[in-house]
């Protein structure tokens, strides 16, 4: 037999330099970092705000606020308010914590926040600078595998506000009701183009030909799931969009553009 | 025109990167240059190639840093005053110059499981609907060039985990033999979580950036696969329903796949011992070409005609030997 190896002698290339690529590869992780680092601090801010968070006139609730479950939302509360007037409890307490974990364990985001946060890796044949790596064998990363948990429930989530957009509906027709739907429709694509919904509608199934419906539901969702990355950013804007716009007009600032009504 | 180049010489006692300033035509690639310098300068300059064609695997390399393939990497993506920098890949030992050895691979590939074939079907008579083996065609495409290996910085930046990581080439092996309609191993997800460490991988994509057969590697493998794995293992309610409707007792049965012992050598990695493919009933194991009755795929014109035919059943005449 012959063999390639010198055997016992197992060293890599000694290359001092720890990375050779000479493309602006730190850009996208440094957008990414912005980009997210910018709308978790608007959404933080808001969410606390506990204010402009309704148009009466309209019916219009931002998303941020959806379901509102306390006694500040008035007319905005929907489910009853069984929550308490306290500044750290958000009005949509019940939600928020799992939109959270639905885009925190999202597979997109991951990538998102392990490159451009995490810096491991910052970017392809670029050194981690870790010591130790374990992956998502271990707590807390190992949690990570609930994700399909988290999409069952912003499934449940998106209803929610499908109801809200049906709801503002029922006042006539103005900018606020199209920028509800739209983000509303994105929302859904977002939620559908999810990795663990495109195993649940047929990913798991090895015999495709045996269940040609759930195929169907898998092609469909294959579709979307080449865009959860666009979908992932998309939705960030239009939430935060949908919830400036509805802060600007509950604070008088600007007032709803109507086309009918 | 002579463009500059920086080429890694040296092996695994030490090495640096050289300057060698080359003649670039219009058309060619990293591959063509790295020949004119064999050619022309460095008669000893070491690197693997063969079909130049982005089909063998063979000129791995790191161009300015990214894995590429130097047979796939065009001298017109770099500016003309840009210096190209070739070092050997980073992850595996280097042999000499631009020759790494690869064996790391070689030993993941030994330790997957091969394809069962289900209880019952010959060889020869395996009938799959295309849209059943549409998606393991996919991983298919692979020529093994272990760029994505290389990329994967769970073994680049942390060679501790090499013995506990098979890399993003094998989590598609292991993808493509679990969707596969007809392989009857049912262990497979244990294997990619605990053999092969799928949870090491954080899907950070990069083995799907340097794949130059644009396979999906994460989407469509690794993630695939991190979800049956949260089937089998993590999530409660699928456990659950397996246990009520008593799927779990059928698998059982389907597990009964016969096994041959595994070879006593430890492997190199020491992770796990390799396995043999399925056996038959009779301790041996099942190759279509040595239990059919005729070599190679089933004939046009039926198994049972032989050929030549005899005279009398020909419609012509046969000419004379004379």
């Amino acid at each position: 037999m012959t063999t390639a190896t010198r055997p016992g002698v197992r060293a890599r290339a000694a290359i001092t330099a720890r990375t050779l690529r000479t493309d602006r590869w730190w850009l996208a992780p440094l957008i990414t970092f912005l980009g997210l680092t910018a709308w978790v601090t608007y959404a933080t801010v808001r969410v606390f705000m506990h204010k402009w968070f309704y148009v009466e006139a309209y019916h219009y609730l931002t998303p941020f606020y959806s379901p509102c479950l306390t006694d500040r939302c008035g007319d905005a509360a929907e489910f009853g308010t069984p929550l308490p007037n306290f500044w750290l409890i958000p009005e949509a307490s019940l939600t928020l914590p799992f939109l959270l974990l639905f885009r925190l364990t999202c597979y997109y985001y991951r990538k998102a926040y392990y490159r451009a946060f995490w810096l491991s890796p910052p970017a392809c044949a670029v050194p981690d600078r870790h010591e130790k790596y374990s992956g998502e064998t271990r707590f807390p990363l190992v949690f990570q595998n609930a994700h399909r948990y988290a999409f069952y429930a912003a499934a449940i989530i998106s209803v929610i506000n499908t109801w809200d957009a049906i709801r503002a509906q029922a006042t006539g027709l103005g900018l606020g009701n199209v920028i509800l739907w739209v983000n509303v429709i994105m929302l859904w694509a977002y939620t559908l183009s999810c990795h663990s919904c495109r195993h649940i509608a047929g990913g798991r199934l090895k015999h495709f030909s045996k269940h040609p419906v759930r195929y169907r539901f898998w092609t469909f969702v294959s579709k979307l799931n080449t865009r959860h990355m666009l979908l992932a950013w998309v939705t960030l804007g239009t939430l935060a969009l949908t919830d400036f716009y509805i802060m600007a007009l509950s604070a008088d600032w600007i007032s709803d553009l109507r086309l009918i009504g | 025109m002579k463009r500059h180049f920086r080429v890694w010489r040296g092996d695994s006692s030490g090495g640096d990167l050289e300057d060698f300033d080359v003649e670039v035509n219009e058309g060619e690639v990293v591959l063509d240059v790295i020949h004119r310098l064999q050619a022309t300068q460095t008669p000893d300059l070491a690197c693997r190639w063969n079909c130049k064609a982005g089909k063998c695997g063979s000129c791995s390399m790191e161009i300015n840093g990214m894995p590429r393939l130097g047979c796939m990497t065009r001298m017109s993506t770099f500016t003309a005053d840009e210096t190209v920098t070739i070092t050997p890949l980073r992850t595996f030992p280097v042999i000499r110059d631009l020759v790494t050895d690869v064996s790391f691979n070689y030993e993941k590939a030994r330790e997957t499981p091969a394809f069962a074939p289900p209880a019952g079907v010959a060889p020869g008579e395996y009938r799959m609907q295309q849209v059943d083996v549409e998606r393991s065609q996919e991983f298919r495409k692979c020529i093994e060039c272990f760029l994505c290996q290389n990329t994967c910085h769970v073994v680049r930046d942390h060679e501790e985990n090499k013995e506990a990581f098979a890399g993003p080439r094998f989590f598609i092996r292991a993808a493509e033999l679990d969707m596969h309609p007809l392989d009857a191993r049912t262990d497979r997800k244990q294997h990619a979580q605990q053999g092969q460490g799928l949870g090491f991988c954080n899907i950070t994509k990069c083995c799907t950036e340097v794949c130059p057969e644009h396979i999906k590697i994460t989407d469509n493998a690794i993630i695939p696969m991190k979800e049956r794995v949260v089937d089998r293992r993590y999530d409660p309610l699928v456990r659950l329903g397996r246990k009520i409707f008593r799927r779990d007792q059928l698998e059982a049965a389907g597990e009964s796949v016969p096994r041959a012992t595994p070879a006593t050598a430890e492997t190199p990695s020491g992770r796990r011992l390799p396995e043999s493919p399925a056996l038959g009933p009779d301790g041996r194991l099942d190759i279509a070409e040595l239990s059919a009755p005729i070599q190679g795929g089933p004939s046009p014109f039926g198994e049972d005609i032989t050929f030549p035919l005899p005279p009398e059943r020909v419609t012509y005449h046969h000419p004379d030997p004379s």
